[in-house]
């Protein structure tokens, strides 16, 4: 290049950056909406060095070709330059433009499986979660201790349908994040109960396919507590877009006094569910539960109003099972049908608020069946 | 492009004979402008999805359309370019082309290239008419991944498997008929290697074709027989595997992106030169190049599943396999810069097209490499830089490169010039929105926005709006084409010299303008020029 051609550059380079600062930008303010996250992992850190390499290789050899492109255009352009050049051949030239790029990548790819290999060792974990997706949510079970739990979307459908103001974490909320300890090595086991979900984390530079019937695995080790959000990235019907990712990191002690939560919380859920079928529930009580338990879970599909969404997502207002025997509808409503969105909700809720959303559908949208479904019932059924 | 009187019986009502012709024609030229007129009908078919889809992004939440429906939108637009608009306008331009560019009277085989045009629109009447069917088009993706597209599948999937076996017909028929052709019709003193470099690529493409799309029709008859007769290919309850649907599809899919690119890169070899008034630089080295990514695009499949499960092993041979395809991809664009270099460059529309096909097709290339290192793939992989990756390598590419090859050839074609000042115009809004639409999505992927989904945080929403804004300029330049391209048949500026553009160079241009209906039926001769005696000896 010439050293004319060197100026013009070096010139241009400085009025973007003299143009960028007037706007107010700082590097970091920059960083932060054009680079790829820095994560909080040594593995996220060390991607996205990846990142940078790969992507100077990309500038600087964009800058080169470009250049040379546009230099051509500007010298070569036939008012300055009328008659063409005769060459069209040169085997030197081929050989030296096929080796240097050669080089280029053998440079990019030793950095590139160095990490490759350290991502790739899930042995010796500290911690293993089995998360297992379904359309559209995640469980986490901890294989040690017993602690398992669906992790469902929290954000309102009012929010969705632009109703309430959105917030930083619209769309990104659930309603029971993982909870991992800090600098601890925690592996996932990936799985899936129907289609191929992919479980995302950006911080963590994890990303791993949960496919049916296949046990995939991946790991991180997270020093930063806080909480860190992604979502599902494969395609995964309806409402791939609403099923989140949380992970809660704490401090290993604040940890240990999760899991002894979660313990009490589970005896007390026992014992409330024995409490909820040792009595009878009447309409008033279950109605306004069953309401809550059909918008959160049963609504996107199926709509608020129960008007469903043509065949696959069949409307429940005048439907013959929720004004048909009420032994069909538990049995739906328990066990799902098979090879379908409608899932079996019998692990995934309680017998009350099974119940509840039972009586809720057969005595809303139109439909008046005034029978009462009993916790009782439920638990009999499972 | 004048009525053949004598082969239709003069009794017939005018409209009648009109159908009948287009019906029955075996001409090559006629059916190569049918494939065009259906692509470019495609292509606005596909796009309005596009917009559809846009329009829902242009904010966070749910706008204009429901989740289920946005995702036959993004379905059917990735099918309808592919499989409509970007494959047909490739073929259209080979119909045309080839035979004109290799000194034959016509293709070699002109009821099969008859048949292999009219299953088209049948194909994309049983794909479109999924739309307005119960349970709605087909939602999982262009790549419709089992289990998604089998067990989960729309009833409506049986029609898009039907339709994609029509395709899959027609791309096979069309390439034999190109590879016989070029193999068998050309005029004394052709010898493959004085080829000029867009036959080149088409023989080439029309081997991955033939290798490729017998893949696809396999992964959609398993489907077929997973969805009714029991069996259990990609059903892992069965013992099946849903990865082995990923492979078997990315077998096809990735020679497929070779098929819609390989002679965007021939028409880019044909226009440079011209423009830039030298002869390709490296035309040996352009072919064994495209050879090389051909070979290569069978062995690189992979690169599309890290994420789905795969050993270290595997990880690795894929990542070093898919970056190899990065010294060949090179060579090609180092030779079109050096084509350029000293030359005497002008800057009519083709050449603009095809400069910036060059330029924007190359950063595609580089975030294609980006995407090839396995630690980075993880955090790019289904996000939107994915979108802006494909985006940069297909728009530029394929459409850009065909929309060069019609403003270069269209003088030829029908003995009328374009507008060239309109041309202009039309290239450089085009390139702004296609930057304008398709960068912005780099930062939002980046920032760990997934593709496909409907709904996204608010953190994406600048760079959303960006996008949506730039795709709507983008649908505009459309109209402006369609525009230039009828005022040119119309009205524009008639052609009356053989030799259109002063540096052309090929057996076209010794043909007059308008070409005529049947041309080359006395083979050339060719003479070899220096250059090419030169490089036979070598």
């Amino acid at each position: 290049m010439t050293p004319k051609g060197r100026r013009v550059i070096a010139t241009l380079g400085q009025l973007c950056s003299i143009v960028l600062v007037i706007f107010g930008f700082s590097h970091a303010a920059l960083a932060q909406v054009f680079d790829m996250r820095e994560g909080v992992t040594e593995t996220s850190q060390r991607v996205q060095n990846l990142h940078h390499i790969s992507l100077g290789v990309c500038v600087v050899v964009g800058i080169v070709v470009f250049g040379a492109m546009f230099y051509t255009m500007y010298a070569h352009r036939r008012s300055k330059h009328p008659v063409p050049a005769k060459f069209h051949e040169s085997t030197p030239v081929e050989i030296i433009w096929t080796i240097i790029p050669t080089l280029i990548l053998i440079g990019m790819a030793v950095p590139a499986t160095t990490v490759l290999i350290e991502i790739e060792d899930n042995s010796d974990p500290d911690l293993t979660v089995l998360v297992t997706a379904s359309q559209w949510k995640w469980h986490y079970q901890y294989v040690e201790p017993d602690i398992g739990f669906f992790s469902n979307l929290a954000t309102s459908q009012d929010a969705i349908n632009n109703l309430i103001e959105k917030d930083e974490t619209y769309i990104l909320d659930v309603d029971n994040p993982l909870v991992i300890p800090t600098n601890q090595k925690v592996r996932f086991l990936m799985t899936s109960g129907d289609v191929i979900h992919s479980w995302w984390v950006p911080d963590f530079a994890v990303k791993q396919d949960a496919v049916p019937g296949f046990i995939n695995e991946a790991w991180t080790r997270v020093d930063v507590p806080g909480v860190y959000r992604g979502q599902c990235t494969e395609l995964c019907g309806m409402n791939h877009a609403y099923m989140p990712v949380v992970v809660e990191v704490l401090p290993e002690e604040e940890f240990d006094a999760w899991i002894e939560d979660q313990r009490v919380a589970a005896a007390l859920a026992g014992e409330q569910a024995v409490a909820d079928r040792s009595r009878t529930w009447t309409m008033d009580e279950l109605m306004p539960i069953g309401e809550e338990v059909y918008i959160s879970q049963c609504a996107t599909c199926h709509l608020p109003d129960g008007a469903g969404q043509g065949i696959r997502y069949p409307a429940l207002a005048g439907s013959e099972i929720a004004n048909g025997p009420v032994e069909g509808h538990i049995d739906r409503v328990m066990n799902g049908v098979a090879d379908t969105e409608m899932q079996a909700w019998a692990p995934q809720l309680s017998d009350r608020d099974i119940a509840a959303v039972i009586t809720y559908e057969r005595n809303s949208f139109g439909n008046a069946m005034g029978d009462i479904v009993q916790p009782l019932t439920v638990f009999e059924a499972r | 492009m004048i009525a053949h009187a004598d082969t239709i019986p003069k009794q017939r009502h005018p409209l009648i004979a009109f159908i009948l012709r287009w019906l029955l024609t075996t001409n090559h030229k006629e059916i190569g402008t049918l494939y065009l007129c259906l692509a470019f009908l495609l292509f606005f078919i596909g796009g309005a999805m596009a917009m559809v889809v846009r329009l829902e992004l242009f904010q966070p939440g749910l706008q204009f359309t429901q989740p289920d429906f946005y995702n036959q939108m993004v379905t059917l637009h990735g099918l309808i370019m592919v499989f409509g608009a970007v494959m047909p306008a490739f073929v259209g331009l080979a119909n045309w082309l080839v035979p004109l560019m290799i000194g034959a009277p016509d293709m070699a085989l002109p009821r099969l290239n008859n048949f292999s045009f009219w299953i088209l629109p049948f194909a994309f009447i049983l794909l479109l008419s999924s739309l307005f069917m119960e349970g709605g088009a087909p939602n999982f993706g262009w790549t419709f991944y089992a289990p998604l597209s089998t067990t989960y599948g729309p009833p409506s999937t049986d029609y898009f498997i039907l339709g994609v076996h029509l395709m899959g017909v027609s791309s096979v028929l069309g390439a034999i008929n190109v590879m016989v052709t070029i193999l068998n019709m050309r005029a004394p003193g052709m010898t493959l290697f004085r080829m000029p470099l867009f036959v080149w690529t088409w023989l080439i493409t029309a081997f991955l074709l033939i290798m490729a799309m017998p893949v696809l029709a396999g992964a959609v008859t398993m489907m077929l027989t997973d969805r009714h007769f029991g069996t259990s290919f990609f059903e892992a309850s069965g013992g099946g595997d849903p990865v082995l649907f990923q492979h078997v599809f990315w077998f096809f899919g990735h020679p497929e992106v070779y098929i819609m690119i390989l002679p965007g890169f021939g028409i880019a070899s044909q226009i440079i030169p011209t423009f830039a008034r030298k002869k390709l630089f490296g035309y040996h080295s352009m072919v064994i190049a495209t050879i090389a990514i051909a070979l290569l695009s069978f062995i690189v499949w992979g690169h599309h599943m890290f994420a789905a499960g795969m050993p270290l092993a595997a990880e690795l041979f894929f990542m070093y396999a898919t970056m190899l395809i990065a010294v060949p991809t090179g060579v090609k664009v180092f030779n079109w810069v050096a084509t350029m270099w000293r030359g005497s460059i002008t800057f009519e529309t083709p050449m603009l097209f095809a400069i910036g096909f060059v330029i924007m097709f190359t950063i595609g290339g580089f975030s294609g490499l980006m995407l090839a290192l396995v630690p980075a793939d993880f955090q790019y992989h289904d996000t939107f830089f994915v979108v802006a990756h494909f985006h940069y390598v297909l728009y530029p590419g394929a459409i850009f490169g065909t929309m060069a090859a019609v403003y270069y050839w269209l003088p030829k074609w029908s003995g009328r010039m374009y507008d060239e000042r309109l041309g202009k115009i039309h290239f450089w809004t085009a390139t702004f929105a296609v930057n304008l639409t398709f960068f912005p999505m780099h930062f939002s992927g980046l920032a760990g926005m997934p593709r496909r989904i409907v709904d996204y945080s608010i953190a994406f929403a600048d760079f959303n709006m960006l996008s949506s804004i730039g795709a709507g300029l983008l649908g505009l330049t459309q109209i402006l084409f369609l525009y230039i391209v009828v005022k040119a048949l119309t009205s524009g500026e008639k052609v009356t010299d053989a030799q259109v553009w002063e540096g052309a160079e090929g057996l076209e241009w010794t043909l007059p303008s308008p070409a005529p209906l049947h041309s080359f039926e006395t083979p050339p001769v060719i003479e070899p020029d220096d250059a090419h005696a030169a490089a036979d000896k070598a």
